[in-house]
């Protein structure tokens, strides 16, 4: 018998010094029955690769409030991609100009949520996304 | 496809895929575990333990910190962490959160670092928890550092497992009877008491000083008192063991400025020493896989019941007791 639960990294790349949002969606997860793994604040892209290879984790969330994203998210993506975690999805949070969203989804990105997202619907994108590569 | 050599030669993609295996139950999981099992035997396994809040995690990130650190000339041991905490009964995730207080270990590669939710296991560990020392053991660490999920009184499973138990305390958890009730002081090879900086910290100590004494009163700890009473008619050689006898040392630290940690360290080292010296530590990994073994068969048995059931009858007897008909001692009778 296997018991497959969803494992999630949420992790906060760069200087940014709050972390609100990362700890309701890891919350959400949390109640949504996934094992949520949070790293905390300030961790460079080579940790958060790191960490998602040590924890094999199917769901890397990257919270980011600095406006660095364009700079950090492809960082992280190289860095998981070295990793041999191709497979791993990544979804980015925070705060991000709908014009930038294009240009990170086509890098790889999952998906990218605003302020205000439901977290109910990130819950069951994760659900989706896993299902779809388990089919 | 898991790869055993991949593993043994420190892939730690290989190594990651495998402890989720073995989480999941999956049969690769279990074909891992074969194939390493005659490699291991070689890590030290440390349990760090104690109410939550104590400070376990900063305790571990210290201790892996200043063991890789030390020894001039030696080749610093490659360490393992596994981390376990809870996992929710009513929605069965977790938040596992260790990792926070580790962050000083991100970057050396001599260390590896992994999160474990307790799926359900109620005695501090989760049921995976000693596969994965397994497995870590036979991918080469050498020292495996295993912090419980935040235990109170009857968590005490890491006893079991480890050879080395901390048990971290923190001032004002408590006074003085709750050092002499069962549980977790029980399975303390060191008593960490962490906070030190702050005030009633070396009440704490004291306390649990006074519980020792209490315990082992002048005696050691696995002398009965029948045989203290003799003691004096004892031969040179018999006293000469009993003054090995292991007397935990009760510690001052502060993990956060990584004060007393060296000295922590010494004492994890003593009592390594003083387990290989006494014939201990093969008596502990001796009862360990036994129990192992039992429980293996034990979990092999209701399996094979479980696969020969015939349905019906089952039903049939499930049926007669639901109706006060057939007591549950004689249904099993009939079902076994």
């Amino acid at each position: 018998m296997t018991d497959r639960k969803i494992r999630v990294l949420i992790a906060k790349p760069g200087l940014d010094g709050h972390d609100r949002g990362a700890k309701v969606i890891a919350r959400a997860l949390r109640d949504a029955g996934m094992e949520v793994i949070y790293t905390g604040l300030r961790q460079t892209p080579q940790m958060i690769a790191e960490a998602a290879l040590q924890e094999d984790v199917d769901i890397v969330g990257l919270s980011i409030l600095s406006g660095a994203h364009n700079a950090l998210v492809p960082t992280v993506l190289n860095h998981l991609r070295e990793n041999g975690l191709d497979d791993v999805k990544v979804f980015v949070g925070g705060i991000v100009p709908e014009d930038d969203i294009p240009e990170l989804l086509e890098k790889g990105v999952h998906a990218v949520y605003g302020p205000g997202t439901d977290t109910q619907k990130v819950v069951e994108d994760i659900q989706k996304a896993i299902q779809g590569q388990n089919e | 496809m898991i790869n055993t050599n991949a593993i043994r030669q420190g892939d730690r993609l290989a190594l990651s895929r495998a402890l989720t295996a073995v989480e999941n139950d999956e049969p690769a999981g279990q074909k891992i575990q074969t194939d390493l099992f005659p490699h291991t035997g070689n890590a030290h396994l440390v349990g760090v333990t104690g109410a939550p809040g104590t400070g376990k995690s900063t305790l571990v990130n210290q201790l892996a910190k200043t063991f890789r650190q030390s020894q001039e000339g030696l080749e610093p041991p490659k360490i393992a962490i596994i981390a376990v905490d809870p996992t929710s009964p009513f929605t069965g995730g977790a938040l596992l959160g260790d990792r926070i207080r580790m962050q000083d270990l991100a970057g050396d590669k001599g260390i590896f670092i992994r999160s474990m939710a307790s799926r359900g296991a109620l005695g501090g560990l989760a049921h995976k928890t000693a596969a994965f020392t397994t497995i870590l053991d036979g991918a080469g660490f050498d020292l495996i550092l295993i912090e419980t999920v935040g235990a109170g009184q009857a968590e005490v499973d890491i006893a079991r497992l480890a050879h080395t138990v901390i048990v971290v305390e923190a001032p004002g958890l408590g006074d003085d009877i709750q050092a002499i009730k069962a549980g977790i002081l029980e399975i303390a090879d060191i008593l960490a008491v962490n906070k030190a900086d702050q005030p009633g910290a070396e009440n704490t100590a004291l306390a649990l000083k006074a519980m020792l004494a209490m315990a082992h009163g002048d005696e050691l700890p696995t002398a009965g008192k029948h045989m203290r009473r003799e003691s004096s008619h004892k031969t040179p050689a018999t006293h000469q063991k009993e003054d090995k006898a292991w007397r935990p040392p009760v510690q001052l630290i502060t993990a956060t400025e990584g004060k007393g940690i060296t000295e922590l360290i010494e004492n994890i080292q003593k009592h390594k020493a003083y387990l290989q010296e006494t014939g201990l530590w093969q008596a502990k990994e001796a009862h360990r896989l036994r129990r192992d073994l039992e429980a293996l068969i034990r979990e092999s048995l209701v399996r094979q019941w479980e696969g020969n059931i015939d349905q019906a009858r089952f039903d049939e007897v499930l049926e007669q007791v639901i109706h006060r008909k057939l007591p549950p001692i004689e249904a099993v009778k009939l079902l076994l």
